[in-house]
Parts: C-alpha cells; structure tokens; sequence
C-alpha cells in the first residue's frame, strides 16, 4: 500500500470505521483505497478525464463528475462523512459547494492550503508577484486555483453558514504540526485541515 | 478480407445454432412455443464456469461480434475492435458469448423463419419480443451452455438495456453490468424517431401489411429511408461535418435533384445496403421493443426503487457527443443507482461521433472498458 501524504493520513485517521463516505475529488482514489481496509464505503467524485481508469484499478466506485454543479445526484446526510481535500479553491462557487457538502454530509473534512501561510503572504508583498510554493507550484495564469483563501476567510465563512467546526489540523510545509503553528496558524500553517458539521439550530 | 488473420483477432469463427422446446412466456401475454437461436462464443469457458461475458447487441447487430467467418469475409465482426485476445474484452481471460436475438433476421427465430403452424414465414404474425424476453431467453441460453452466473454482460444502447434487464430481473446471474450509451427508458424525442421509421417502413407500397415474403418483395425504400433517419441520429453534427462538410459528389452544382452532396450519396448508399440485408419487420419489432423499455413502470416510475435487488457491480458509460442517448439519460441510470446505494462506476468520454461512439476504437473508452474487466479478475481470484 502507498504512504499517504500527511494530509490525507490525517483525514484517513479522523474518519471511524465503517463509515460511509463522498470523496469530491477523489484523484486516482488512493484514499479511498486505504479506506477500504478499514470497510469504508462509498464513492469518489472525480471530473479529469486521465484519473477514472486509475480509480477503476484501485476497485473505487468513481463517478465522473463536475463539482461545480453541486451534489444534486445524493440526498440530504447520506454520507457519514464527505470529503474535500485541497480542491475547495478550485470549485466556482466554494460557499455552494460547502452548503452542498453540510446537506450530503452528516459530517466533512475540508482541506485546503492556507494562502494566509507568511511564504505566500512574503511573496505577494515583497516580490510583487503571486505566490508559488510545494502546495502552490503554479503560476496565477495556468493553475486552477481560483478561489485561495486564508484560514481566517475560511472559518469566517464557516461561522456565516452556521458551520461547527469540531476539528481543526493545521500543518506546516512539512506537512507537520508544530508549537509555532498553534500560536499563529495562519502565518505558519501551509495546509488546513477541519473536520466540520451543519450547525443544529 | 484481411491478408492475415490480426493476431488480436479471435481468427475464423463459426456461428452455432441451439434449437429451444421449452415454450417461453413473452412479456405480451404471447407464448413462444419452440425457437432456434445462433450465438457466437470467442474464448475458454474455465472450469468452475465464471468467466463467462455476454454480449447483446443493438437495434441492427447480430451474434457475429468478433472475427471473421471466411478468409473471403470482407468485415470482422461489429465489437471486433472490443473483443479479442488482449484487447479491452479479452479473450485470453473471458469466455465470450454473443448471440443473435429472438425477432432478429441473421439466424435466431424472428419474422422471417418459418412458422410451424402454417409453414409459411412469420412475417407480421411474430410476436412482439421485448428486452425482458430477450433477458429470459438469454437465460435458457446460458442454462444450455453451463453458465450459472454471467461475470459481466455488456451492451451498448438497446444492448445496455439488455444489461440494465438482466440486473434487476436475475440478480443472482450477473457479477456485473456494463451499461454503455444506454437509458433506462426512451424518450418522447426518441420514440418519435421510431415512429418515422416505422411509418416510413410502413408506407412503402412494397410492405404488404407486412406479408412481404408472400409476395416476394420487400419494402426496401421504406427500410432504407427508416435506416437514414436512424443513422443521422446516431451520428454528431460535428462527425458529419468532419467526415463529409458540404464537399460535392461532381465538381460543380447541377441544379437538379438529384445527389449533389456527398453525404447525401453515403446515405443512399448506406441504406441500400442496409435494406438489402435486414428484414423490415425485424426493424419494427426491434424499434418497439426500445419504446417499450421502461423497467420502472413496474415500481410507481422510481428507478432507484426498481434497482433495488440488483446484485451486479455496474458500470456506466456514455459519450459527450450522443444526443440519441445522451449523457443526462446515463446520469438518471448512475443516479439511481447511488440512490439505491448500488456499486458504480461512471465515466463520460469525449468523443465527438455521437451515438456512434460505442462501436469505435475511442482509445480512453477502451482503457476504461479494459480496465473494468480486468478489475472483474482481479476480484474472482482475490
């Protein structure tokens, strides 16, 4: 079995056992795949053409998928959890997509990386230029990162559509947690991770 | 004719005849007492006989899907570029069994076998088979040949629905569903596309109310024009545009009504050819059999309610360009059957042959496919 990067080992840790579970994004599956050792079901969402045969190798059930059309073809908290690594920034409408996952998702886990990390912030003001990093390593003109956001942003929206946040992992360039990063989150930490529910009125 | 046989071809092949006496209850209420049917099968049935793959055709194909019947034949059979050894359906690891359905015209009981009650051809008086009767002598099939349980059955449009059939109706006898350009019931569009070509087989002063044979004609313009209408529908605007634009069979414009553009000529050609070798009321039993499809009926009109029993690991496939069964129809299949918490795999392949798509050599189509049935050996031996 692949070592899962960091992240995604944090995600694999933070979901129980037999949980049934969306992974939007899915990529070639390889979460999803580790999962299933631990008799995790369900599907990854994938759009790019090149990853469905790769799911299909791994024995994912992988549905080809815009995300930018919502969740349209699931109905209200039939998943345990849904799963959003590292592709919030690229969907046109975060804020729909997060109001569609809290609708599918008894539970979520999004991931994104921090814009709001001093590299990125260093970058902008001192070289004038958008950031390039190991979590960014595009240039602003042909990466699909079209909405970035900072922690801050993200919790702030979070708290506008009624968003508890259990959890929360923030992880440094080496993908670590460090006594630097609970002090200062968003200037230290390269990649957010929360694991998130649909506040009860 | 190939010079050589390719070495990716299951070779020269020869289609085998079964004769049923076990009458068979069709969907109408009819009853068919005894029928013959001829199949086709490319590869080794294993031992424990679980790696058998069916495979139903469309509205026009027939059991020859793969290889070549003489060294004279001019054309492979119509899947050859899916089925063979090393190819995505491989013959090296699957047993596969094709098959010419009931109502067809190449070899199985259909509207121009002889009746054995009048000892005349059945023309018009054969009943109406649909895709559940297909489905149940499909099944007397694979009693006959050993198979208990298909590992996958594969189809394209009316073929993905024989496929969608056999996983609600025999849960038990099918591991997995390949569902390709396919719906779960026709369209308004759709069905009207029918009518016309009925209506224009119908007209044909040559169909005699379907008595043809008695008179030792056919309607050969009417199944021709039908064949057009069919044949614009499973192609693009954009396929057409590519393959023919508006180039002109002669250098110049006549100004008369007779073929000026190229694909006007591939047409008439095309359905000449086609008239010549199928048979009429085959094309409206098996236009009627696609109108008639529609499983959820028996369940208040909810598919995810009618997917309920399936067993079969399913997956779907459709083609961006395909506006007779376009993509939407095979995300009311894939939507159900996340409803219904089914095992599925969905893929949309670019392509920009429209309906076409399913029977040609689209490279990711096939590496899809490919790997599917790899995955389904993968499972049998973990």
């Amino acid at each position: 079995m692949k070592k899962l990067r960091t992240d995604l080992q944090i995600i694999y840790d933070w979901i129980p056992s037999g949980a049934r579970v969306l992974d939007l994004g899915c990529g070639d599956g390889h979460l999803l795949t580790s999962l299933q050792q631990r008799n995790v079901t369900g599907y990854g969402l994938e759009i790019d053409n090149s990853q469905i045969a790769g799911c299909i190798e791994s024995k994912v059930n992988v549905i080809q998928a815009d995300l930018d059309l919502g969740l349209p073809q699931f109905s209200n908290q039939s998943f345990d959890f849904v799963i959003l690594s590292q592709t919030l920034q690229a969907v046109k409408r975060p804020d729909f997509l997060l109001d569609e996952i809290i609708r599918v998702g008894k539970q979520a886990i999004i991931g994104f990386p921090n814009f709001g990390h001093w590299q990125c912030r260093k970058q902008l003001v001192f070289g004038g230029q958008m950031p390039i990093s190991k979590t960014l390593p595009d240039s602003w003109f042909n990466n699909s990162n079209i909405h970035l956001c900072t922690i801050k942003d993200f919790e702030k929206l979070a708290a506008n559509k009624n968003v508890t946040i259990l959890k929360r992992s923030i992880l440094n360039h080496s993908h670590k947690d460090s006594l630097g990063i609970k002090l200062a989150p968003n200037l230290l930490g390269e990649i957010a991770l929360y694991q998130i529910k649909k506040s009860t009125v | 004719m190939p010079d050589s046989i390719p070495v990716d071809s299951v070779g020269l092949v020869s289609p085998q005849f079964i004769h049923i006496d076990t009458p068979l209850s069709l969907e109408s209420g009819r009853m068919l007492l005894q029928y013959d049917l001829v199949y086709e099968t490319y590869g080794e049935l294993n031992i424990q006989a679980s790696n058998a793959v069916l495979i139903c055709h469309a509205l026009s194909g027939d059991h020859h899907a793969a290889g070549y019947h003489s060294l004279e034949d001019k054309r492979a059979g119509w899947w050859d570029n899916l089925i063979g050894p090393g190819k995505a359906i491989d013959t090296n690891l699957f047993f596969v069994v094709s098959l010419n359905n009931l109502g067809g015209c190449q070899g199985s009981t259909g509207p121009t076998s002889i009746n054995p009650n009048t000892q005349k051809p059945y023309g018009p008086d054969f009943p109406i088979i649909t895709v559940v009767d297909w489905v149940n002598s499909q099944a007397v099939l694979a009693d006959k040949l050993g198979i208990r349980q298909w590992a996958a059955i594969v189809g394209g449009s009316l073929g993905g629905m024989q496929a969608i059939q056999w996983a609600i109706s025999l849960p038990d006898r099918i591991r997995h569903a390949l569902i390709i350009a396919a719906a779960s019931k026709l369209s308004a569009q759709n069905i009207a596309f029918n009518e016309v070509a009925r209506t224009a087989i119908k007209g044909d002063p040559d169909f005699h109310d379907g008595h043809y044979a008695e008179h030792n004609t056919a309607p050969r313009k009417g199944l021709g024009l039908a064949r057009m209408i069919g044949h614009i529908t499973y192609l693009s605007d954009e396929a057409m545009g590519k393959k023919f634009g508006r180039d002109l069979r002669h250098d110049s414009l006549n100004y008369d009504y007779d073929v000026e553009f190229q694909v006007e000529s591939y047409l008439r050609y095309q359905s000449e050819i086609f008239a010549e070798h199928f048979d009429a009321n085959t094309y409206l039993l098996m236009t009627k059999a696609l109108d008639y499809f529609d499983p959820a009926k028996h369940f208040n009109d909810n598919l995810a309610e009618t997917f309920a029993e399936i067993k079969a690991k399913c997956l779907v496939i459709s083609f961006t360009t395909d506006w007779r069964f376009s993509p939407e129809r095979s995300h009311d299949i894939v939507n159900a059957l996340l409803s219904a918490n089914k095992s599925v795999t969905y893929a949309e392949i670019e392509a920009t042959q429209g309906h076409d798509a399913f029977l040609l050599p689209i490279s990711r189509y096939h590496q899809i496919v490919g790997t599917y049935m790899k995955r389904i050996i993968s499972e049998e031996e973990s």
